[in-house]
């Protein structure tokens, strides 16, 4: 099992043993604070750069986003929506920096069928793991924030590894270190919970009332908070779900299915050998053989007749 | 397709080459497929993609192997679909299966070349390898992963596993069904049974068989003179 922290995990796909857990780590979280983003994208520039990626050449459909979607070499992207607030009358321009959110309890690493290549280390960090990627695409299913993405040159997934590289020898991610605003922050999850507290009352005080923290409990919360201003809509920020939580029918595929397709199946082939074990033996007697030439003669001589 | 009076036993021509060929394309498909499907359906059973070569291998020839799987059942059923259409003899047999478990054939009825059971497995499977194919296309990511909303694919997800699940049910019982019933193998073996395994199981298959002709292949004719060649 290659990983960038090889005794530090908390879950690995498609496992049936418990991971090594002999280190343990603090849950560690990225806050992105909405209401300081300007767009200025440094965050979509250093991912690509700290991950040697290169995005294609694009082009212009009259909107901000650049790329229009995460991809297999954008693993974050900035999403625009202009929203004229009913209240205040005011044009809103609302820009969330999406990515993986590295759920507590991820569905990417629930719908995974193959050992390893999706893992959640101890600190929160949901990362792929590439060589044990088969590209079966079933992680974008079970996904509940559409982030991963499949190469189809080299057919593996791929999304925001929260540079888990860089976290494991105490840097803060990319993203974290080129926003220039301060709008990404990179901590302990308890110490990106505190700073969001005081985020939240500044933004309270500023006559946003229902400003608040994005750490959806319907995934056991994430190790990628956002404030948000209107903390009650978060769909007005370029869709961003109401209450996420793994699909009832990835939980079903992957849950109750898996045992019990195995058990039917099993138990078939169990009933099959006991069967043939003590049943009556189905075989031709002597009898039927000499009944089969009267039936034969029988019926030719009819047959002949016709 | 006939009856053959041989050295030392009776036969009954059964299946002809074309369709033993295809017939062991289908399961040599199948079985491939479960393979390679139950090591993507179960962690414990993974270590069956290396069957494969790797695990991106089993995912790679999965789908394909199930495209040869449906083109030749497709010519399988077109060769069968005739024999299978269902008679009140049918439920009527399939009221007696027990009497078929327990090796009591002489309690069934006459029934021609399949009996209820056997058509419930043709059309059963029918039914299921369109379920596959079609919940498969949706879930065939490399080329119709964009075809399909997410959540479209997710509920294709879930009907495959279960019509897979339905699939080795019902080829579980074909497979045992072939082995406890003795003498039933050769079927699709050398294409041809035995008199008496006719006579046991598919009575009324036997008489039209025989009716349409007798062909005698021994060396020497006994004088009793009921058997001429046929035709």
């Amino acid at each position: 099992m290659a990983g960038l922290q090889s005794q530090d995990f908390a879950r690995i796909s498609a496992t049936n043993f418990r991971p090594p857990d002999v280190r343990h780590d603090f849950e560690v979280a990225k806050l992105i604070d909405v209401s300081k983003c300007i767009g200025c994208k440094a965050c979509q520039a250093a991912c690509l750069q700290w991950n040697d990626l290169r995005e294609e050449i694009g082009f212009n459909t009259g909107v901000f986003d650049n790329p229009h979607d995460l991809t297999p070499h954008s693993w974050t992207v900035m999403r625009f929506t202009e929203w004229e607030n009913p209240q205040s009358g005011n044009l809103e321009w609302l820009i969330r920096k999406d990515g993986c959110m590295h759920c507590a309890d991820p569905g990417c690493l629930k719908a995974c069928p193959s050992p390893g290549a999706i893992v959640q280390y101890n600190n929160g960090i949901v990362d792929f793991i590439s060589e044990n990627c088969i590209g079966c695409g079933y992680c974008v299913k079970g996904c509940p924030f559409n982030i991963p993405r499949i190469n189809q040159a080299d057919h593996k997934a791929y999304k925001c590894t929260l540079c888990s590289d860089r976290v494991a020898v105490g840097q803060a991610p990319a993203c974290a270190k080129a926003c220039p605003t301060g709008a990404i922050v990179f901590g302990t999850k308890q110490a990106m919970l505190d700073h969001a507290r005081t985020r939240i009352t500044d933004l309270k005080s500023r006559g946003f009332q229902n400003a608040g923290i994005y750490d959806p409990p319907g995934v056991g919360g994430t190790h990628v908070m956002y404030v948000l201003h209107h903390a009650d809509q978060p769909q007005l920020y370029a869709g961003l779900p109401q209450n996420p939580r793994i699909s009832p029918v990835v939980e079903l595929w992957k849950g109750v299915t898996k045992y019990a397709g195995l058990a039917a199946v099993g138990f078939a082939a169990a009933f099959a050998f006991v069967h043939a074990t003590v049943a009556r033996r189905n075989d031709v007697s002597r009898a039927e053989d000499r009944e089969a030439e009267h039936v034969i003669d029988e019926e030719a001589a009819r047959g002949r007749q016709a | 397709m006939a009856v053959r009076r041989e050295e030392t036993r009776t036969t009954v021509d059964r299946y002809p080459g074309r369709v033993r060929v295809n017939h062991w394309i289908t399961a040599i498909s199948l079985i491939l497929l479960a393979i390679s499907g139950a090591a993507l359906f179960h962690p414990t059973l993974f270590f069956l993609s290396s069957l494969f070569g790797s695990g991106s291998n089993a995912r790679m020839i999965h789908p394909w192997i199930g495209v040869v799987l449906l083109a030749s059942f497709a010519v399988l059923f077109i060769q069968m679909v005739r024999h299978n259409f269902w008679t009140r003899t049918d439920t009527q047999w399939i009221r007696h299966v027990g009497d078929a478990m327990s090796g009591h054939d002489e309690r069934l009825p006459e029934v021609g070349k399949y009996n209820g059971g056997q058509k419930l497995v043709f059309w059963m499977m029918a039914l299921l390898i369109i379920i596959l194919f079609a919940s498969g296309i949706m879930i065939w990511f490399e080329y119709f992963g964009g075809t399909f909303t997410i959540e479209q694919q997710r509920f294709g997800h879930i009907v495959h596993a279960l019509a897979a699940v339905a699939m080795l049910l019902v080829v579980i019982v074909h497979i045992y069904a072939g082995f406890y019933v003795r003498g039933t193998i050769s079927a699709m073996t050398e294409g041809k049974v035995t008199g008496g395994w006719a006579y046991r199981h598919h009575r009324l298959w036997l008489r039209k068989e025989a009716r349409e002709g007798v062909i005698d292949e021994r060396q020497t004719p006994p004088g009793h003179g009921f058997s001429r060649p046929a035709e």
